[in-house]
């Protein structure tokens, strides 16, 4: 395959970056919730592609951040949309770091339950989701139990 | 699992082993009578957000009986919960001077919520208390299941092998969303009977499926009547039809009559959460296969070996 040094494919309309992270291999139009769930909307050089060629997927979306290098428990939390991705971090415009992302058994605090009659959306408590299931990805409420497909979890903000 | 100062939030916290120890508890307390000596000095507290009858007033027997204090509100009128307290302070506050808290709550998984303040508080080195769930929303009912299996148990002489079929709200209803958890364990046959709009939640069924019990969907009584050995009969709740035909129609489907359990076994019993409304009609309590007031009586000897091994009168 034809591999440009920071991971991407040569004549991809995206620019290379020479500090950061690429999230790539990522479902076709989840890029900007991915971004926003990781709180890249604010202040870093972003840059989304979305739909483009993928030789695996056919299409998919990307994300390019800027001197921003993700932890474990982020990559984790790309995995609840996008069990697909692939992380790659940059550093002096060298692949220095290859991450597939792996489905966290909790999440806490981001998530929204979609049962409205739970307590954690009618009394100031924080959300705590546990993976009941890895494919399909399903999560479920620690407090009520409530069960939603990964893709329709909701995000605080 | 040891059970003392041990939550009892949902009946999937519990083993088949741990239900059976409740029950052995639960038998020989009715053989030999309650012993008052065996919580003196104790105190529950029951914090009833939502008003009850026999939930409340069976644990308030059952802790008496063995000798416990009980501190209590029902309903929160006239309460600090009315001042916009959330419950995080006031399980922090009760835990103060209650050895143990039962809680009802309007709102699904209230009662993990407080199961989890007081461990944090265990933590923090104070004393653990124990939170027991009364009904916590649409959620969970788990010492109505222990009760209803521990029916099931005296009426047929087991549970396991059981053919169980639930009958009218199951999509709401927190009672049969804990029983089929715990039917599901004993390796039970179960039929669920409700209109479709009714019908088990997904995530129920899906736990069912998961441990490969058998279990189908059905739409009247007629369909399963002759061959089960417990029918559940629940109430429908008016409140959750968006209007009142689509109601009546639905509630004048699942109306039991002593007619009806003709082609039934005779050693089928008839089960029911209480209150009825007139889904189960009262010609049927004279019929020798009624059994819901007897099962509505084993919430004290249920309720009272439960508050026993939570709080360590009995190990
Ligand atoms: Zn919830």
């Amino acid at each position: 395959m034809n591999v440009q040094k920071n991971g991407t494919k040569k004549g991809m309309i995206v620019s290379p970056i020479e500090n950061g992270t690429v999230i790539d291999h990522l479902p076709p139009g989840r890029a900007v919730r991915i971004a926003r769930m990781l709180g890249l909307t604010e202040g870093a050089v972003v840059i989304i592609g979305q739909n483009l060629k993928s030789t695996k997927y056919g299409r998919k979306d990307l994300i390019k951040v800027e001197n921003r290098f993700l932890t474990d428990e982020e990559c984790s939390r790309i995995a609840l949309f996008a069990p697909n991705a692939t992380v790659n971090i940059i550093r002096d415009s060298e692949l220095v770091e290859k991450r597939k992302v792996s489905i966290p058994d909790v999440v806490e605090g981001i998530a929204i339950c979609s049962n409205a009659n739970c307590i954690t959306n009618k009394e100031p408590v924080p959300t705590r989701m546990v993976t009941v299931s890895r494919s399909p990805v399903v999560i479920a409420c620690y407090y009520c139990g409530y069960e939603v497909k990964a893709e329709d979890l909701r995000l605080r903000g | 699992m040891d059970f003392l100062n041990r939550d009892i939030v949902s009946i999937k916290d519990l083993t088949r082993e741990d239900l059976d120890k409740v029950f052995g508890t639960a038998r020989r307390m009715e053989r030999d009578g309650y012993d008052r000596g065996l919580l003196r000095g104790k105190r529950v507290s029951l914090l009833f957000y939502e008003p009850s009858t026999r939930t409340r007033l069976s644990f308030q027997a059952a802790a008496q009986s063995l000798g416990a204090d009980t501190i209590w509100f029902a309903g929160i009128e006239g309460t600090s919960v009315m001042k916009g307290e959330t419950l995080k302070d006031t399980i922090e506050t009760v835990s103060n001077y209650a050895d143990a808290i039962v809680v009802r709550h309007p709102y699904d998984g209230a009662a993990r919520w407080a199961a989890e303040i007081t461990t944090r508080r265990a933590e923090r080195g104070e004393k653990k208390v124990p939170v027991i769930n009364g009904g916590d929303g649409r959620n969970e009912h788990p010492t109505q299941t222990m009760l209803d299996l521990y029916t099931m148990a005296q009426s047929q002489g087991r549970i396991g092998g059981l053919t169980i079929a639930m009958v009218g709200d199951l999509k709401y209803g927190r009672t049969v969303h804990s029983l089929a958890y715990a039917l599901g364990m004993y390796g039970c046959r179960i039929r669920l009977v409700a209109p479709e709009q009714l019908q088990m939640p997904p995530h129920v069924l899906s736990y069912l499926a998961s441990r490969g019990v058998e279990c189908t969907l059905h739409t009247s009584i007629e369909e399963v009547i002759g061959e089960v050995d417990i029918l559940y009969m629940t109430r429908i709740q008016k409140e959750r039809f968006p209007d009142e035909n689509e109601y009546n129609r639905v509630r004048g489907m699942y109306r039991v009559t002593r007619k009806m359990l003709q082609p039934a076994k005779p050693t089928m019993r008839v089960m029911h959460p209480l209150p009825r409304v007139d889904e189960v009609s009262v010609d049927v309590d004279d019929d020798p296969r009624s059994y819901y007031f007897k099962q509505a009586g084993n919430g004290v000897p249920i309720r009272a070996a439960l508050l026993a091994m939570v709080l360590g009168g009995i190990s």
